[in-house]
């Protein structure tokens, strides 16, 4: 030990840093200011003391050389990569200045406020972007294709979403006497381990295998589960739906369900009017009826019985309404109509796909569909967990639907063991998403109706309230119905990781008047902004994390000179912007925010984390049973039935299709035969490595030695059959463009299917334009198109498209050093 | 207390899981170069029969790994014990973890000094 002490700080990790989406409880070790080693916190219920990789090369990242350490201010055109070092106070008058002049002159939705991944930003863009008074918060991938639209689509039909149990709700994890391990856990396109996505340690799941749990795995890649699974399911990406329905089918007909979970909590027995295809309603046979309240059979009276939906019960006591069947109602109006059930409607939707046309859609044989099935709905308890794979399609919320009522319908939702219904830790709800307003909002909702998107898609307007990515992109361009003029870029590296076709995303950047970024190093991205604000990593902030349960509070445990944290840089704008901001610093607001937890936030930083108790909206299990998760404290769900929805009452509502079914993604040899004959294979990206989180860490060297080059995965007979050798690069083409990264023959990949690196970009070459640190060169999203959202604004093909591959000519190889 | 050369890393290459915590952890501990370090993990496909194959990592010990005397001596478990994200390595006597790789297959027991 050296001569000044070494300082211990306990605190979690979350984003910059990692890059993930945090959690893990660790111990930094501060050493005349410098961060000497990261050490895990064995007592941490999370993580128990493991660590990954990324936070563990923190020294080479918290001190790099590359770190922006002053605030910048472009002087050169954009592109050129010339910089003028500012203060902070010049900094903030010239972005005041600027964005006060677009307010005014164009109005505060002219300014939109970008961010990415699940990083600790969320909050503090809105706080800033509400406080401008700008609706337009957009986390910049097309299709908002990550995390929030199955948010979206889960809360559609449950009013909450869920997620895997590992017991991550107690203190005392696998040991709380209410939790069960599993019997057998889906996981459904998710190489969760490599970087911990969605708040949910990955390792979790390996702990649950050691102790039983049986793996199906879904993906069309062999990855570290799909070799220790009992069932892998190798479809062709994108008809994961078809996968999913055919479960449901093998499920349904051999009555696999559990009929009192069918019954008791869902809407199966709700009538379809034959007629128009819709629900009945309580309107439909008594003028003074409500639209709101819906209609069964009661088979023992012959007749109608409202479900009442402000009582979450039957106006009737007793009664045990038709599951299954035909009835004959009468209107208001004295006309007779037939009706069927919601159930029956399912199962007729179910019934398009039997398991030989699901395995010509997928791919994937039936009879191992069929035991795959089985197993999934006789194990007791079973859960489903789903990586990003879901999101990546434009037809995503059917898709979703499909998966969710697979938990439901085999009784498996907020069980133990199964798939836990997942609060805000205590309610702790900072910003807006789907399932709370949160604590952070724009000031009146009138402010809300510029949002762009708002009005064409119904989930966002409902309850993802984002922009919409490819609305807005495009709106840069068309200005219309009006302009956008200026972009805040905060964790949103739309060059190099984020955006899909970054070179038209280069141009977007060109044409507006006034972009900021914020970041920790230069990127592609920064080279476009007018002002680039250094901010700090995890060790350098004080915030909290509410994302599910524990509440965490993440502690300071060093600074950089000159740099700001996220949160600091956008509190000190928006009290600037807001003349009425109410908070004088930023543990004010936290406090406030905090509230419901019971916690000021200097006591949540001395205890570290907090567990909700038992009895408490967000503590398991069954909460439906308890009347945890209403409002009104009625048993139910937070549907406008409150119940589960087989029948997607707001789609119905949207006008949108109210069940769950597949549909062929828009770029797949099925789908475009046409661009099959000359892109022959399908071209899927985004495999995670346990170095990288998205476009960072190529700037780490353990990091970047474990994963030097921009890898593209070929089985060894495809390769062959190019005349492709292992280490060769390679181009990439498809009707976009060409991308060159290097060959990696591997028979993880089947022999159809080739599987690209996202990300990649080399923080090694040069900055400035043409070079654009590499950004040209191995980008794969210059292959992946922009603007083939789904139907609900949400989802986008970014997993499943095409393209033909062939070697580099000698001297085209990537080199770099 | 044993001597150095009695003790080992036994590895359930079952679940590791190729994290590579374990070669960071090393590389902090000790701050080595990237390229180098007391252990490197390896990806392993094995090519079964039917067109099969299964995946497997296994993390080797180098020439450099001392086996984390100076932690152990302060009672600590070596780095990449400790953060081993699987908790799939296990350090102790040479005979300790004979006796454990007794109790299931697919482990490899090192013995790197
Ligand atoms: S990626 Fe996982 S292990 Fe690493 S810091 Fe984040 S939550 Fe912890
Ligand atoms: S035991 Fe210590 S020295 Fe050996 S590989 Fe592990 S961390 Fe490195
Ligand atoms: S830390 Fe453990 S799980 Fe990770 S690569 Fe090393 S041995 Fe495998």
């Amino acid at each position: 030990m050296g001569k000044t002490e070494t300082k211990i700080v306990r605190t979690t990790s979350w984003s910059a840093g990692p890059g993930c989406h945090g959690g893990c409880g660790l111990m930094a070790h501060i050493k005349d200011g410098k961060l000497v080693k990261i050490e895990g916190d064995p007592d941490h219920p999370w993580n128990q003391g493991r660590l990954c990789a990324r936070v563990l090369a923190m020294t080479q990242y918290a001190d790099h050389k590359d770190r922006l350490r002053k605030p910048l201010k472009r002087v050169g055109e954009r592109g050129e990569g010339k910089w003028e070092e500012i203060s902070w106070d010049e900094a903030f008058d010239l972005i005041e200045k600027k964005m006060d002049t677009i307010r005014k002159d164009f109005g505060p939705e002219s300014m939109v406020f970008a961010a990415g991944t699940g990083r600790d930003i969320y909050p503090w863009i809105c706080m800033l972007a509400y406080a401008f008074d700008s609706p337009n918060v957009m986390f910049a991938l097309t299709g908002n294709a990550c995390y929030g639209p199955r948010l979206a689509a889960v809360d559609t039909v449950q009013g909450d979403y869920s997620v895997f149990d590992a017991g991550q709700w107690f203190p005392d994890r696998y040991d709380n006497p209410n939790f069960e391990v599993p019997e057998c856990m889906i996981i459904w396109g998710y190489n969760i381990h490599a970087t911990c996505p969605d708040n949910l340690f990955g390792h979790w799941i390996t702990d649950l295998m050691k102790k039983g749990t049986k793996i199906i795995n879904i993906d069309p890649r062999l990855s570290w589960f799909a070799s220790r699974s009992k069932h892998w399911l190798q479809l062709r990406p994108g008809t994961d739906a078809a996968l999913a329905m055919g479960f449901h089918h093998v499920i349904i007909s051999e009555k696999l369900y559990d009929t009192e979970f069918l019954t008791k909590w869902t809407n199966g027995h709700h009538l379809v009017r034959k007629d128009t295809e819709r629900t009945l309603r309580e309107s439909d046979l008594t003028g003074s009826g409500s639209k709101e309240n819906y209609v069964a059979w009661d088979p023992d009276a012959s007749e109608p019985v409202v479900w009442d939906t402000t009582e979450v019960a039957f106006r009737k006591i007793d009664v045990t309404p038709m599951l299954s069947g035909e009835c004959e109602v009468t209107l208001a109006d004295g006309c007779k109509v037939a009706c069927y059930t919601v159930w029956d409607a399912f199962k007729a939707e179910v019934n398009k796909y039997p398991l030989a046309e699901v395995e010509k859609i997928t791919g994937v044989p039936a009879k191992d569909i069929a035991a795959a099935a089985r197993f999934y709905a006789k194990s007791k308890p079973a859960a489903i967990h789903w990586g990003v794979a879901v999101d990546m399609t434009p037809a995503l919320t059917p898709l979703v639907q499909a998966i969710t009522c697979l938990w439901a319908l085999t009784g498996n939702l907020d069980v133990p063991g199964g798939n836990v219904t997942a609060r805000l830790a205590f309610d702790v709800a900072p910003y807006a998403l789907p399932g709370s307003k949160g604590a952070i909002r724009l000031k009146s909702e009138k402010l809300d109706e510029t949002r762009i998107g708002k009005d064409r898609y119904m989930p966002m307007n409902k309850f993802y309230w984002r922009s919409q990515t490819d609305l807005t992109f495009d709106q840069i361009f068309t200005e219309d119905p009006y302009p956008i003029k200026g972009l805040w870029l905060q964790t949103a590296g739309v060059m190099q990781g984020l955006g899909m076709d970054p070179k038209r995303w280069r141009e977007a950047l060109k044409k507006l008047d006034f972009v900021v970024a914020v970041d920790i190093f230069h990127t592609p991205t920064t080279q476009y902004a007018d002002v680039v604000l250094p901010t700090g990593t995890f060790l350098e902030k004080d915030s909290f994390r509410s994302w599910w349960v524990p509440l965490q509070s993440i502690n300071k445990a060093m600074s950089t000179p000159d740099c700001k944290s996220d949160a600091e840089i956008n509190f000190e704008l928006a009290r600037r912007f807001d003349k009425e901001f109410k908070f004088e610093n930023l543990h004010e607001l936290f406090d406030n925010i905090l509230e419901p937890s019971g916690l000021t936030f200097k006591q949540l930083q001395e205890q570290g984390w907090a567990f909700p108790p038992e009895g408490s909206t967000s503590c398991p299990y069954r909460r439906h049973e308890r009347g945890l998760l209403r409002g009104d404290k009625k048993p139910g769900f937070r549907t406008p039935t409150g119940l589960f929805e087989l029948w997607a009452t707001l789609r119905e509502d949207w006008d949108t299709e109210p069940l769950p079914h597949h549909e062929e993604p828009p770029f797949t040899p099925v789908s475009r035969p046409d661009l099959a004959e000359k892109y022959p294979l399908i071209l899927s990206t985004g495999r995670r490595s346990p170095a990288f989180f998205h476009s960072e860490h190529r700037n780490i060297p353990w990091l970047r030695d474990i994963d030097p080059d921009p890898i593209v995965e070929i089985h060894p007979k495809t390769a062959r059959a190019h005349d492709i050798g292992h280490g060769e690069w390679i181009w990439i083409e498809n009707w976009m463009g060409r991308a060159r990264l290097k060959a990696k023959l591997t028979p993880v990949v089947p022999k159809w299917m080739i599987m690209a690196a996202h990300g990649w970009w080399f923080p090694e070459k040069k900055a400035a334009e043409p070079s654009l640190f590499g950004a040209w060169e191995s980008n794969i999203n210059m292959l992946i198109p922009m603007g083939h959202q789904g139907k609900d604004g949400m989802g986008a093909p970014i997993k499943h498209s095409m393209c033909k591959i062939y070697k580099c000519t000698p001297g085209e190889e990537v080199s770099h050093g | 207390m044993a001597k150095q050369s009695e003790y080992g890393l036994l590895i359930d290459y079952e679940y590791c899981t190729g994290c590579f915590t374990c070669q960071i952890a090393c590389a902090q501990e000790y701050g080595w170069e990237p390229g180098m370090g007391g252990i490197r993990v390896q990806e392993i496909v094995q090519n079964l029969p039917k067109d099969k194959a299964y995946l497997t990592y296994l993390p080797f010990p180098t020439e450099l790994c001392v086996l984390c005397k100076p932690r152990t001596k302060k009672g600590l478990k070596p780095a990449c014990v400790t953060h081993c994200m699987s908790g799939c390595m296990t350090y102790g006597t040479i005979d300790e973890l004979t006796e454990k790789l007794k109790e299931k297959p697919r482990q490899v027991l090192w013995a790197p000094k």
